[in-house]
């Protein structure tokens, strides 16, 4: 008699939890693969190291990293345009900040079903455990996500399996229920244990920061731009200029992003093109890009405030270059705004 | 036949350029070689290791300044 090689595909965050649940999965001799979606939210190592000064910390995608280490193939999913509706009309809500998670984890289990029904896999696992994130990951909200993404009983989460009802792999004896977990709870000591026990010494651990929209800082920059556009919208852009250097708006029509060091102003010169963009050209200094509809002397507040992130920020005056979008550029002297003419209330 | 293919994928952070290459690479047969562009320094260690976990070949990976080329065979 042939045994049917059974053939699972695991939600790789690139977190502990979701390399523990691939390998207690492999270990029964399943053949799993992961995916990865890839939101245009996420917190990757390689968005840290546009800044210099985090250039030490490993550039390496963490979800890769996980499926090296396990040995898997990787699928990592672009779900950037279909993502927009998670995040703009959640059914379930925000959670802290802008984090829709519980719509979030449907909308990935139910991707996943799709994958699975296209690839002609079994079954899907995650990561999952009881009670260790608030929003999406309670008893309550682990029937939701099965049921609402249609993976219903071809969702198995082994690292708390045992706490919830039995699923196919399990009725089927494709997986040992027996030889799953019961974890529950916020506590990571069952799962550093477990990664012990496997071999696992090297492991990220993003407890719920690897997506940018759990961020109060980039939830509020996100929140503003939804106000300044006057409508609940964002291209790719968008959201990739959230993450990088610092953001003023000094006037309802227009804001700044300004370059914090090298690696930032580098990054941003790529969008010259877009956005008109100020440099002081008699002293060291950022890029700028100004975003929105600016007067002609809301252009001069911006050369003073690009003057004032400058090496000539004593000076008694500087030069600014400004280009606009269509490449006409001209130099404008301007007197470095002081701090204490710059409120808190610009900075977003 | 083999053939050369380049992909263009400066100014894409990670994980785009490997997305970008994992959509080519679905065109592409095997032993085919596909040159990229990339400018994201995260290539660097994300292209080989997505070449290490699909069973693709990494042949070169050269840095001159900002600018980073990788070819790679497809298996």
């Amino acid at each position: 008699m042939t045994t049917i090689q059974r053939k699972a595909v695991a939600l790789i965050s690139g977190g502990l939890d979701s390399m523990l649940a691939t390998k207690v999965i492999q270990e029964q001799g399943i053949h799993v693969e992961g995916i990865n979606f890839y939101t245009g939210f996420c917190v990757e190592g390689h968005t840290h190291a546009i800044r210099k000064h985090d250039a030490d910390k490993v550039k390496r995608n963490n979800a890769l990293w996980v499926a090296e280490q396990l040995g898997i193939k990787l699928h990592i999913i672009d779900i950037i345009e279909e993502y927009k509706n998670v995040v703009l009309n959640p059914k379930h809500g925000y959670g802290q900040f802008l984090n829709p998670c519980l719509d979030c984890k449907i909308f990935m289990v139910k991707k996943a079903k799709e994958w699975v029904d296209e690839q002609g896999f079994d079954f899907i696992i995650t990561g999952e455990v009881i009670g260790q994130r608030p929003k999406s990951q309670r008893k309550v909200t682990m029937p939701i996500i099965a049921s609402q993404s249609g993976a219903e009983d071809r969702l198995l989460r082994p690292l708390c399996a045992k706490n919830l009802p039995i699923t196919l792999p399990e009725r089927e004896g494709w997986v040992k229920r027996e030889l799953l977990y019961d974890f529950s709870g916020r506590s990571r000591t069952p799962q550093i244990s477990m990664a012990k026990n496997f071999g696992l010494n090297d492991f990220a651990q993003p407890a719920g920061g690897c997506c940018f929209l759990t961020n109060e800082h980039y939830s509020k920059k996100l929140s503003d731009l939804w106000q300044a556009k006057g409508k609940r919208d964002y291209e790719f852009d968008d959201i990739m200029l959230l993450k990088i250097g610092r953001h003023l708006r000094p006037k309802p029509n227009f804001k700044l992003i300004i370059g914090r060091e090298e690696g930032e102003n580098l990054f941003l010169e790529g969008y010259r093109k877009q956005f008109t963009h100020l440099k002081v050209i008699s002293h060291m200094s950022p890029l700028v890009l100004l975003d929105g509809e600016p007067s002609a002397q809301d252009i001069e507040l911006a050369a003073q405030i690009t003057a004032r992130y400058s090496q000539g920020k004593d000076s008694e005056r500087v030069e600014v270059q400004i280009t606009t979008q269509s490449g006409v550029s001209w130099v404008m002297p301007v007197v470095p705004l002081a701090v204490s003419e710059i409120p808190q209330t610009w900075y977003i | 036949m083999m053939a050369n293919y380049e992909l263009n994928a400066k100014g894409l952070l990670c994980p785009m350029p490997v997305i970008k290459v994992q959509q080519k690479i679905q065109q592409l047969t095997k032993g085919d070689i596909l040159t990229v562009y990339c400018t994201d320094p995260g290539t660097q260690h994300d292209l080989p290791a997505w070449c290490r976990v699909h069973g693709h070949t990494l042949l070169t990976l050269q840095q001159e300044q900002n600018e980073i080329k990788i070819s790679l065979r497809v298996e």
